[in-house]
């Protein structure tokens, strides 16, 4: 314990006692608190997304988002909120993540359906990509808690001197979420519960189960994804971005536009009115490959991969920006790959997954292998797929 | 796609029987862990991280964010930090920091590379060993002790045994001094890499594949020129290469004392270098490697320029290269029992940078080794007419200026 946070006891204390207090009238909603340092050992302390009467609702002021290509996890579905405090909206930014105010709070809630038929404490969660049976019906917004498991729910927390990141893991009543700063391993196996639905090859048999340890991270692996920029060493939101942001999203009060939504609520200031920028969604089929592919490396790799990024020793820049070839993979030697080569040759050899670095760690799921290094412990098919059809439809070869 | 689905299935397979999930940890174990992690996570300017003797078992990476850290074992035979179970990293301690010393401990079995600092200045590296305890295998994490884009590196008395691709690994870097260390059992013993100023000295390395290298790869920002490699003995570097295939160090042969390639500036004085049976030292370009008949970068100088070699002791080796077409070179060249020179140069050279067929005086390879022959394998023309030679070789450059680092002794 460093003196930070038990200095932090009496305000701690204090709120176990508010909680206590409120526990009479579990129902009278609590406003978002803010804290300006420490970290609370409950997520519940925050007011910002609370499970009660079987759902996990945002509060009041708390807007969900989502975005159009997704960071994989383990094939995790996630609720994300962000709240800020009022009349202090975010500043628009066309490529880097929106300047947000002190005091703004972004969650992110980790979480899995349920498998149908199997005991409550069972380790199988399902693998699927629809999540229109999570929410809860007549309230749009809310998780349905007899339907999904929670997992954990990270923080960003931005306060004076910048960002900070807070973990809480789920406790096994669902009823709330402790923090974990040391972060967590957690048994899992996954179900494939669309093979009924007849979309699974010989590859990928109804009745399999994949068992993997879900890893939360510690606080100092968030900063493992969240500082962009090895130099400035600061942490920052990596999905709040105009060009992940720029979708609709279905509202209680109706679906509109992401960006417009925030920029009405006083959330965004600064959005311009046209040429906002948009990546693809990556299970767009009715979107070209080219940028499918793109968009799903830049939210999967390029939080490294760039040219300021940790792995910026690699020279390999993956974000959707890049336009050198070379940078991007393209005939490329490994630089620091060791096993992670697989006995390949180049990064990306065009018209040749197989021969492909790149592919070869996305397949892996082996610590020292695979890419990204952490934030993953399975396969993610069908993005290997996706790559495996860009890389497919390069024209080109790498000889001298 | 079918193509695809089929080598997913493979792997899908492959990943079935592969490492599977490792055992969970004691309540003992997790709760040191714990503890252990939390120091990291704590830790301010001036911490100092005591890690007890004993062998502590570990499931994640110990990441540090916060500089002016030090973090203490008891003795790199005491205090070992084993990731032999471990689920999330992929290395052993990843540090982004500066003016950080980490000192007496082990790091064992990693998954992925022992001990990485990015990005630091002022890094201290002493009496640690990182160590794969099954010995040279595929399954083995790349590099053992590697700081990368880091300023003002030390890195003394410490050893790595068994990485798959480099023991002691400095890439990217500026000002470094790599003295008394021992490197054993790996692909590359000590590799300075894409980096200035280096001294490497008193090391040992032995029984690797390469004992010590000196690299410029191409793509990256930094070039790197000026090491001296001085004092050290590399010594009976035979072992068979165990690098995977597309690695930079896959293409150096089993029996390589030093190889300096495609790096200029490079001093070789002073050496005991011995018993390494392709050759005692290599110089070659980036032309003779695996990425040969690949497209190389824009703006990157694959030729080795201003190498000086001078009053080392050689003994032995060239007497058993690796691979068919070195063996039979050596055989046709020096017969049966015969053996190369003490250097291997692959003949490569840049037109570019030549007038009448000569470097400029300060970008040649010169030789002031006494007898020391040096053979030109003639890359360029398909090994067609090699060459032994002397005289063409006995030269002098300017000697490189020791390594200074900022408050070290």
């Amino acid at each position: 314990m460093d003196s930070r946070v038990r200095g932090n006891g009496a305000a701690l204390k204090s709120l176990v006692l508010c909680a206590a207090l409120l526990a009479g009238c579990a129902r009278a909603p609590q406003p978002v608190h803010f804290f300006a340092e420490g970290k609370p050992a409950k997520l519940s302390d925050w007011h910002l997304v609370e499970a009660q009467g079987g759902k996990l609702a945002p509060n009041a002021d708390v807007v969900p988002y989502d975005l159009n290509t997704p960071l994989f996890s383990d094939y995790a579905h996630k609720f994300r909120t962000v709240w800020m405090p009022k009349g202090t909206p975010a500043k628009y930014d066309a490529e880097g993540p929106f300047d947000f105010p002190v005091g703004t709070v972004l969650t992110k809630t980790f979480y899995y359906p349920r498998v149908a038929n199997e005991a409550g404490a069972s380790k199988a969660v399902a693998r699927t990509y629809d999540q229109t049976p999570d929410f809860a019906a007549g309230s749009a917004g809310a998780l349905d808690l007899s339907k999904v498991r929670l997992i954990e729910t990270r923080l960003l927390v931005r306060r004076e001197q910048g960002w900070e990141a807070i973990p809480y893991v789920w406790n096994a009543a669902q009823t709330d979420a402790e923090l974990a700063r040391t972060g967590d391993a957690i048994a899992l196996e996954l179900v494939d519960t669309e093979a009924a639905k007849g979309d699974r090859d010989a590859a990928h048999p109804a009745s399999e189960r994949e068992a993997f340890t879900y890893v939360v991270p510690n606080e100092n692996q968030c900063a493992g994804c969240h500082v962009t920029n090895v130099k400035a060493k600061r942490i920052e939101p990596l999905g709040p971005r105009a060009r992940h942001l720029n979708r609709d999203y279905a509202y209680a009060d109706g679906k509109a536009n992401q960006l417009a939504h925030w920029s009405e609520k006083g959330y965004l200031s600064g959005l311009p009115t046209a040429d906002l920028p948009r990546d693809a969604d990556w299970r767009d089929t009715t979107q070209p490959l080219e940028a499918r592919a793109r968009a799903y490396l830049d939210v999967n790799c390029s939080q490294c991969h760039s040219p300021t990024g940790p792995a910026n020793t690699t020279a390999l820049d993956l974000r959707s920006a890049a336009t050198d070839l070379r940078r991007l993979g393209l005939c490329k030697p490994p630089v620091a790959a060791g096993r992670g080569t697989g006995d390949r040759l180049l990064d990306i050899v065009p018209g040749k997954p197989d021969e492909s670095i790149l592919l070869y760690r996305m397949l892996s799921n082996e610590p020292g292998v695979m890419m990204p290094e952490m934030g993953r412990n399975t396969t993610h098919r069908e993005g290997v797929d996706l790559i495996g059809q860009w890389i497919a439809a390069m024209p080109g070869n790498c000889d001298a | 796609m079918r193509k695809l689905a089929a080598s997913l299935a493979l792997c899908v397979l492959a990943t079935g029987c592969g490492p599977g999930t490792p055992p969970p940890p004691s309540d003992a174990e997790a709760a040191f862990e714990k503890k252990l992690q939390e120091q990291f996570l704590d830790a301010k300017p001036g911490s100092v991280i005591d890690i007890p003797a004993g062998r502590h078992s570990l499931t994640r990476v110990l990441t540090l964010r916060a500089s002016g850290v030090t973090v203490r074992g008891a003795g790199s035979d005491k205090t070992i930090l084993s990731f032999k179970n471990q689920v999330s990293g992929p290395e052993g301690m990843l540090v982004y920091a500066n003016d950080f010393t980490v000192e007496h401990l082990a790091i064992e079995d990693s998954k992925g590379d022992g001990l990485k600092i990015n990005d630091g200045e002022n890094i201290t590296i002493r009496d640690v060993r990182v160590e794969w305890t099954a010995g040279p295998s595929k399954d083995n994490g790349a590099y053992g002790i590697y700081p990368v884009k880091c300023k003002n590196v030390l890195i003394e008395d410490s050893s790595s045994y068994a990485a798959r691709d480099a023991g002691i690994y400095v890439g990217q870097s500026q000002d470094i001094v790599v003295r008394r260390n021992r490197a054993e059992r790996n692909v590359a013993g000590i590799e300075i890499e894409n980096s200035m100023r280096a001294d490497v000295y008193e090391n040992t390395a032995t029984n690797n594949t390469g004992g010590i290298l000196v690299f410029n790869m191409p793509d990256l920002t930094l070039h790197g020129e000026h090491t001296r490699v001085y004092k050290n003995k590399v010594v009976a570097n035979n072992l068979g290469n165990f690098a995977a295939k597309g690695t930079a160090v896959a293409s150096v042969p089993a029996g390589t004392g030093v190889l300096i390639m495609s790096n200029p500036k490079v001093e070789i004085f002073d050496n005991d270098i011995g018993d390494n049976r392709t050759a005692n030292v290599i110089i070659a370009s980036y032309f003779i490697s695996n990425f040969a008949d690949k497209k190389p970068s824009e703006g990157y100088d694959p030729y080795p320029k201003s190498i000086f070699i001078y009053d080392n002791r050689f003994s032995g080796g060239g007497d058993s290269p690796d691979g068919l077409d070195w063996k039979a070179l050596k055989v046709s060249m020096f017969g049966l029992n015969g053996h190369f020179p003490d250097v291997l140069w692959d003949g490569y050279v840049d037109t570019k940078a030549m007038t009448n067929g000569q470097y400029p005086a300060e970008q040649r390879i010169c030789i002031r080794n006494g007898d020391v022959e040096v053979l030109n394998v003639d890359g360029p023309h398909g090994f067609d007419k090699p060459k032994v030679g002397k005289e063409e070789y006995q030269c002098d450059l300017p000697k490189l200026a020791a390594v200074e680092l900022k408050g070290k002794a």
